[in-house]
């Protein structure tokens, strides 16, 4: 008598399932590869290349039409013309078909030949800047009619420019470039100063407020969508709230401070030098604060309630409580948030660019990448911005996995 | 510490730093309210405080003659909050009794179960914690609220009046309807309405298409077992590690080069691909705490996967699905980095592109808060209406920031 045991291997039933998996996270494969995946290997390919903005549109054989002349002296004028004022166009041709209207007389141009009714004219190479005339001399017995076919059929171009995108010329100086200088450990430290404080601060600020909600009361729904208000809000509405409550000419902050005796006379909150770095952390702080402060009650309140009447009546005292039986429950979810505060924190960009532009020493990395790439011009030099990025974030990422596998949280 | 744990030192101390938080408080609430100079004195508040914080151990008659004393000193320019001269004199009543009634309420509330002589550790910390929350309210309350009240009230007013005085935002209410010029000319001269139109297109069709995408998506990585499951299940999150601007700058390039630039068409293939896996990760788990025995009943009765998917786990996920659409309408509603960068054409703005192209010196800020004001308007109704699903949306997916 045999014993029934189980099939090794995989079976058919588990290979149908595991293809019907497949299939359904294809879609979500797909574009996640085609937007996250491959524009992150563009970026490394980009930032070894020396391209500026003007650059994306490589140069190209622009062509126009017309006819000339009249009577006997007429003639269809092609006038090729090189898109781009310093960079070589090679192998140009020009095909366009004669109409049958008009016939041709006299000769040709050299690089031209007539085939039938085709013509077709080998331009050669052009310098950047530079145009090319060819004249094909014709006779028509209406000149009206004949300049309407000819110059309603369109002359096709071709010609290749040398596209920076995709030649192999590979250069280091982006990278040198930003790395040059005082401005990047500047830039780094600035990065690394808005990170920490905010993360930490948003930390703090959001333990506070969910132990003041942890607790049931009336009006407390009400007071906790109240404080999701920040986060919830689009970024540029509140950013440019912020401005303009923190206006150096016409701010209400400015005018309170002023009236109170504070300060005697209007603070440049966003435009002075290290106020303005304390000031786009105080934002972050009080932006993503809701978002720790929602975490945070939300383990607070699957807290066992038996622990804390016990230590009632052992007689601890509320800091007690707070210290040696809250603290160690939240640790998780505090490490967990600081992790992923953390890194978003870092990408940041939006509130940053709203609040100071990168001005007065609050340019993090993110905005570095702006302001090279579009404020300079210089994509080569943002895309190696963007790599160094990318560099400290895979860094972190290796952290936050460790942690991560710990944490069971989220 | 322990010297602090008497009631005579404990009293008057909190009572001090309490009087000052609250002068200032009304002090700041009424210029807003009132635009008259308002301002708490320093030295009087934590002297006054400190006396009323004793007062308050002696019992519940000494609370209510110092809260008048309080009122009365106020008015006669001695109290915590001083008032300028060319205050209404209505205002300065309200604003000095509101300086003594919520002092003294105050501390009633905290000192109630202090007394005079040497306290234990746990009535000291009881007092604290009820200082520190009382605190607690009113500084969340007026940082969350003041920027939003500064928001609309902006809105509402005209540059000139502004300038004049930065602290008054009270509304001349004989104006009426002419109030809300600043709306009116937002959606006559500069096309708000389309732009209303664009983002709420844009954000439906991208909430569409994530739950489309991610709804199969999630449903393998719950309940199907394959191989690089566990490994799966975790990267989902990793893409969310990757910063937008990193991405934006060769989604530009290929737009550029496509002509997918300036185009809603553009924006509606990136904006999904943002949301997907947030989408799928915050579906997945919810799919994870369905009971999986009625899907296999359902597949005993002769349904497909795919009949199952539809007919059991989407019903039985109504709520899930809820939450996910409502965050992932907020992200598109929100967005500003790519609508910024990619679209030129002001027929095809979102509503944060536009607000960004008012941020300009000639267009009176009136006009730019009127735009923040329309562009928060709907979001927040959405998201006071239906909290429940929000709040949760939020914490189970881990929300991008």
């Amino acid at each position: 008598m045999t014993h029934p045991v189980p099939p090794t291997g995989t079976t058919p039933l588990a290979r149908r399932e595991a293809r019907l998996a497949w299939g359904l996270l294809a879609p979500t494969l797909i574009s996640v590869a085609l937007v996250v995946v491959l524009p992150l290997l563009a970026i490394f390919w980009i930032s070894f290349k020396p391209i500026a903005l003007a650059d994306l549109r490589p140069p190209a054989p622009v062509v126009r039409e017309s006819l000339r002349g009249s009577d006997d002296n007429m003639r269809i004028e092609y006038r090729v013309r090189n898109s781009s004022q310093d960079k070589l166009v090679t192998g140009v041709t020009l095909t366009d078909n004669i109409p049958d209207l008009v016939t041709v007389t006299g000769d040709l141009p050299e690089v031209c030949s007539l085939n039938g009714q085709t013509l077709f004219c080998d331009v050669g190479d052009i310098e950047g800047g530079y145009n090319e005339r060819l004249r094909i001399p014709i006779a028509a017995a209406d000149k009206d009619a004949a300049e309407e076919v000819v110059e309603g059929s369109e002359p096709s171009v071709t010609g290749s420019g040398d596209n920076i995108l995709t030649n192999t010329t590979f250069t280091f100086e982006n990278f040198a470039r930003i790395f040059d200088g005082d401005e990047f450990w500047e830039v780094l430290w600035v990065t690394l100063f808005y990170t920490v404080v905010g993360t930490i601060g948003a930390l703090v600020v959001g333990l506070f407020a969910a132990m003041l909600l942890n607790k049931s009361f009336r009006g407390q729904g009400i007071l906790r969508g109240l404080y999701l208000f920040p986060y919830v809000a689009p970024v540029i509405a509140v950013a440019f709230s912020w401005l303009i409550l923190f206006d150096p000419f016409s701010g209400s902050a400015n005018a309170l401070l002023v009236q109170m005796g504070v300060a005697p006379s209007a603070i440049n909150f966003f435009g002075e030098r290290p106020l303005a770095l304390i000031m786009v952390t105080v934002f972050e702080i009080w932006r993503y604060f809701p978002l720790s402060f929602l975490f945070i009650l939300a383990r607070m309140q699957s807290i066992d309630t038996d622990m804390y009447e016990a230590a009632d009546m052992d007689g601890a005292s509320p800091f007690q409580k707070f210290w040696y039986l809250s603290l160690p429950q939240l640790l998780g979810i505090l490490s967990v948030l600081f992790l992923l505060r953390f890194i978003w924190t870092f990408n940041k960009f939006d509130d940053i660019f709203l609040l100071t532009g990168g001005n007065a020493g609050t340019r993090t990395l993110t905005v570095n990448v702006y302001e090279q790439a579009f404020a300079i011009s210089n994509i080569g030099a943002g895309a190696a911005v963007a790599v160094v990025i990318f560099c400290c974030l895979l860094l972190f990422s290796v952290f936050f996995f460790k942690f991560m596998s710990q944490e069971e949280g989220l | 510490m322990s010297a602090l744990r008497f009631g005579y030192i404990t009293g008057p101390v909190i009572g001090a730093l309490w009087c000052f938080i609250i002068a200032t408080t009304v002090a700041v609430t009424m210029s807003f309210a009132t635009g008259d100079p308002y301002r708490p004195s320093l030295l009087l508040s934590l002297l006054l405080g400190a006396l009323a914080g004793g007062a308050t151990l002696y019992g519940r008659m000494p609370v209510l003659g110092a809260g008048v004393a309080m009122t009365l000193l106020g008015l006669v320019g001695f109290g915590p909050m001083i008032s300028g001269e060319n205050a209404g004199f209505l205002g300065q009543l309200i604003g000095h009794a509101a300086v003594g009634g919520f002092t003294m309420l105050g501390l009633h509330v905290m000192l109630e179960e202090c007394e005079l002589g040497s306290l234990t550790r746990h009535e000291f910390e009881e007092a604290v914690i009820r200082f520190l929350t009382g605190f607690g309210y009113i500084f969340f309350t007026a940082i969350v609220l003041i920027p939003f009240y500064v928001m609309v009230m902006t809105s509402l007013k005209n540059q000139s009046e502004l300038l004049q005085n930065p602290l008054d935002f009270s509304l001349d209410l004989s104006k009426g309807w002419d109030l809300l010029r600043s709306y009116t000319e937002l959606f006559a001269d500069f096309n708000f309405g389309i732009y209303l139109g664009n983002s709420f297109l844009i954000s439906v069709i991208t909430v569409f298409i994530t739950l489309a995408f991610s709804i199969p998506g999630a449903y393998a990585v719950a309940r199907l077992r394959f191989k690089g499951r566990a490994a799966f299940s975790r990267s989902i999150l990793l893409i969310y590690m990757v910063p937008m601007i990193v991405l934006a700058l060769p989604i530009y390039i290929a737009f550029s080069m496509t002509g997918l630039r300036n185009s809603i068409i553009g924006i509606v293939l990136i904006y999904p691909v943002t949301t997907i896996p947030v989408a799928l990760y915050m579906l997945q788990g919810y799919f994870r705490g369905l009971p999986g025995e009625v899907e296999e009943a359902g597949l005993m009765d002769g349904l497909s996967r795919l009949q199952v998917i539809w007919k059991i786990t989407l019903p039985l996920s109504l709520p899930a699905m809820a939450s996910v659409s409502l965050y992932v309408f907020m992200i598109a509603w929100n967005e500003f980095l790519l609508a910024f960068m990619l679209l030129d054409d002001p027929s095809k703005f979102t509503l944060t592109r536009g607000i960004a192209s008012l941020n300009s010196s000639e267009i009176p800020r009136q006009h730019l808060m009127a735009g923040a004001v329309i562009a928060t308007v709907p979001i927040m109704v959405l998201f006071l209406g239906l909290e429940r699903f929000m709040t949760k949306g939020l914490t189970a997916g881990s929300v991008k920031g």
